[in-house]
């Protein structure tokens, strides 16, 4: 084949800017052959080098005395006791996702996936965190169809649950919409596998599926760049995902381990077979020597370029131990998967490729990974946060406070979302505790150790474009309040942030702006990052997403903590009839990007909820405590939506009423029913423990205000008396049959 | 007229179903199936007499609905 010619035009289409191709001639000594061009691309591409994001991810706390592995690896790992640990781990499929949403959404969960089973560990369980545009349009129903049926495909097929995660629309994702798959899994903590490559003559091997041409610049094109209506042609960088054979490749892979065949291993994902084979010597400070010929190929006429850059599923490249390779190919033989030695260590500190016996790539390792380009990109405040800072809302009365309610109840943010977790299987394995939209959080019990995980992902859009470092903070903040709520200790999270093109300075002060934020909050909560993905270019048309900084935390409960050891969680719903009804924390005026103002279409454009962090970890606290002393009989944030709409789904999950009788204060009564105040829950306890719970309050701090009680069937809303909402009785009165309809329907395609 | 239209997917793209339909067969004792690709088969009765006009208008559905052009590719005989 003829070498093709390095142009200036060619290194643009590889999305290489000048300064970078001088970097990489330096490197090499000389002008680099057509497939090492293709390799720094994508290696040096904002989705494989983080050259925006990296000077300001330092910021955030990576230590913690649970963590056993920090950020860097497949997957962050958090140690839960018992000789068992929690690898887990979110990344975004945004753009595979928006082109072809079935596959972009399988093949996201897919890679998640084995980011999780490199560790040695076993998947438990999987959450999304999604984002679209506004649902009454085609497209949007279009995409979110074939989203949730692609994660269903490929997270049933595998026999993994999908346990929980939130889907939120808004108009700015209607471009660009966010698909942000997390996996967990469990690994005994003295067989965790990392993705390292060292030891001088051991083999290389590949393994799974055949390479194709497909999804070729994925990462470098799809990934780091913004969506203009040209991207429709980029089309077949989307690939195919095949989850029997993941689940082959699972099984496999995890055999291998336990027969310690293997020093490490590496998922072929983004980038494929490049950054695999050099990010596992990056991390064992050596070499490899490959040769292409021995690369299973799926078509003919494959160059070195397609066969190193192919993002084909399904594939793993592992680092053996020398003299095992007949034991690793029998393993893979057993599980009908292909496994072919392609090369080996070597003492170099080189990446050199062969195919049919010439070298077509020979690259210092270091230079496509840890001395990528970094850019500590300008920034600046964009023009639109003044005016929010300066903006006063005015909050209107509703005709109606049933109405509004429902309006509410009713809108896809905050209604039901059935039509999207009843198409997931979310109790195979036989673990799952807490089902969705049964509490704040999942619940799963570990079996082999008889304790029990939380686990969550929240991030809220619409505070984070208000005030990005504040929208952060609410989003750790509201993430550790759904683990308090039902029980467990907050230990670590993994995040998934989603922004614009950081090219541009105003979009850079965001991503600054929400990584401080989450950093203080997470130190506060004391839950380390133990990695995650950072997702750029989320724009259309030169128009961004919200920013959108998704938070996935992992939590931990101990039986042995509970007075009932044989119930160590609690749930949202509330439970019998003459249950005492009572908020914890205290409700003020936050209307700022508040679900009620977005509903009923008013201006919500104003300051986020504000958040005082001590007074937020004292409910933490309280609540922990409480359940764990068995006094709560239910517990559910409130937030999104405000006090009624909590008290709705409090109803609503518990097949029960509630009888309320609002106390006075200086709030309207609209901002006091839809405020989304922070550090609040609704809980209940049983009549003759009000005082016990409010003796604990008092010890941590928080504000503790009876409501009323359980009723059956109705939800009645009373003033007790006239305070400066100027009126007084009954303002809400609605029976469950009203608010299943509101609810239930707000996602209904 | 009637339109046959053939729809199979891209040869980059992993066909499961196939790999599948292969590994069977070899393990029926048809050894020598190196590969297989399944697709769909659709035929469709047009009123459109005029050929060209017809062409076009199978174009517009295999393009809009009946193949999904991001992994699919179709061809089709009109008589």
């Amino acid at each position: 084949m003829e070498e093709i010619k390095i142009t200036p035009q060619l290194v643009k289409e590889h999305g290489l800017t000048e300064e970078e191709y001088q970097r990489i001639l330096k490197f090499l000594g000389r002008e680099p052959s057509y497939t090492e061009l293709g390799l720094f691309s994508v290696m040096w591409s904002e989705h494989c080098s983080y050259k925006s994001s990296r000077v300001h991810l330092k910021n955030l706390p990576i230590r913690g005395k649970r963590v056993v592995q920090g950020p860097g690896e497949n997957a962050g790992v958090i140690d839960i006791g018992d000789n068992y640990a929690i690898a887990f781990k979110i990344e975004s499929h945004n753009h595979p996702s928006q082109v072809e949403p079935y596959q972009g959404a399988a093949t996201g969960v897919g890679g998640i996936i084995r980011d999780v089973f490199t560790m040695g560990a076993r998947p438990i369980a999987s959450l999304n965190s999604l984002r679209f545009g506004d649902l009454e349009t085609d497209l949007t129903k279009q995409l979110l169809g074939g989203i949730v049926s692609g994660i269903a495909g490929y997270g049933n097929c595998m026999g993994i649950p999908t346990v929980g995660g939130e889907v939120c629309f808004d108009p700015s994702y209607a471009g660009n919409c966010l698909v942000n798959a997390m996996c967990v899994g469990l690994v005994k903590s003295d067989s965790i596998v990392k993705a390292i490559a060292k030891g001088e003559g051991n083999p290389i091997i590949y393994v799974g599926s055949t390479t194709g041409r497909d999804g070729i610049h994925g990462a470098s094109l799809l990934a780091s760049a913004e969506f203009t209506e040209e991207s429709k042609d980029k089309r077949p960088n989307v690939q195919v995902g095949d989850p029997f054979l993941e689940k082959l490749l699972l099984e496999a892979c995890l055999e291998l381990i336990e027969k310690d065949l293997i020093v490490g291993m590496q998922d072929m994902g983004a980038a494929g077979l490049i950054s695999s084979s050099s990010e596992m010597a990056t991390r064992g400070k050596s070499g490899i020597r490959m040769n292409l010929d021995k690369v299973p190929r799926r078509e003919p006429g494959m160059i070195p370029y397609e066969i190193m850059l192919s993002e084909s599923q399904e594939r793993m490249l592992v680092c053996g131990k020398k003299g095992k390779e007949e034991d690793i190919k029998k393993i893979f033989e057993k599980w009908d998967l292909k496994a072919e030695v392609i090369g080996e260590v070597t003492n170099t500190g080189r990446l050199e490729i062969l195919d049919q016996g010439k070298i077509v790539a020979d690259v210092p390792v270091h230079a496509l990974t840890e001395e990528a380009p970094v850019y500590n990109r300008p920034y600046s405040e964009p023009k639109y946060i003044a005016k929010i800072s300066e903006n006063k809302l005015k909050v209107t009365e509703p005709k109606s406070y049933n109405k509004a309610l429902l309006n509410v109840l009713n809108s896809p943010n905050i209604g039901s979302k059935k039509w999207v977790y009843r198409q997931y299987d979310h109790q195979v394995r036989t673990n799952s505790t807490i089902l969705p939209e049964k509490g704040d959080a999942a619940v799963l019990r570990i079996k082999e150790n008889g304790k029990y995980i939380a686990l969550t992902t929240d991030g809220n859009g619409r505070y984070c474009y208000l005030n990005p470092r504040q929208g952060a903070k609410l989003a750790v903040a509201e993430a550790a309040r759904n683990l308090a709520c039902v029980g467990a200790d907050a230990l670590a999270i993994t995040n998934c942030l989603n922004f614009g093109n950081p090219e541009k300075p105003e979009i850079m002060w965001q991503f600054k702006e929400a990584i401080e934020g989450m950093s203080d909050a997470c130190k506060h909560f004391d839950t380390p990052v133990t990695g995650g993905n950072v997702s750029f270019y989320n724009e259309t048309n030169g128009k961004a997403i919200f920013p959108t900084p998704v938070i996935g935390m992992l939590g931990h409960s101990d039986p042995k903590d509970f007075k009932n050891s044989d119930v160590p969680f609690c749930t949202e719903g509330f439970k019998d009839e003459g249950d005492i009804i009572i908020l914890l924390g205290e409700t003020k005026e936050d209307m700022g990007g508040s679900e009620y103002l977005y509903v009923h279409k008013k201006d919500w454009k104003a300051a986020p909820p504000s958040l005082d962090l001590d007074k937020e970890l004292n409910l933490h606290n309280l609540l922990r405590e409480s359940i764990r002393k068995g006094l709560l009989k239910s517990a559910h944030d409130c937030s999104d939506g405000g006090l009624a709409v909590a008290l709705a789904e409090s109803c609503l999950t518990g097949n029960q009423g509630a009888d309320i009788q609002l106390p006075a204060n200086k709030l309207s009564l609209a901002v006091h029913l839809f405020s989304e105040t922070q550090s609040r829950a609704v809980v209940t306890v049983k009549y003759d423990e009000v005082e016990a719970l409010g003796a604990l309050a008092k010890k941590h701090n928080t504000p503790c205000t009876v409501l009323g009680k359980v009723q059956s069937h109705d939800l009645s809303i009373s003033l007790k008396e006239r305070g400066t909402a100027g009126r007084q009785g009954n303002v809400i009165s609605l029976t469950l049959e009203d608010m299943q309809k509101a609810f239930n329907t707000a996602i209904n395609l | 007229m009637k339109a046959k239209i053939y729809i199979t997917l891209k040869r980059t793209v992993l066909d499961p179903q196939g790999k599948a339909v292969t590994n069977a067969l070899n393990s029926l004792g048809f050894n020598k199936v190196l590969d297989t690709r399944v697709g769909r088969y659709i035929e469709i009765e047009l009123k459109e007499k005029n050929k060209q006009a017809a062409e076009k208008k199978v174009h517009q559905m295999c393009d809009q609905l009946l193949s999904n052009p991001v992994i699919e590719e179709y061809r089709f005989d009109l008589d």
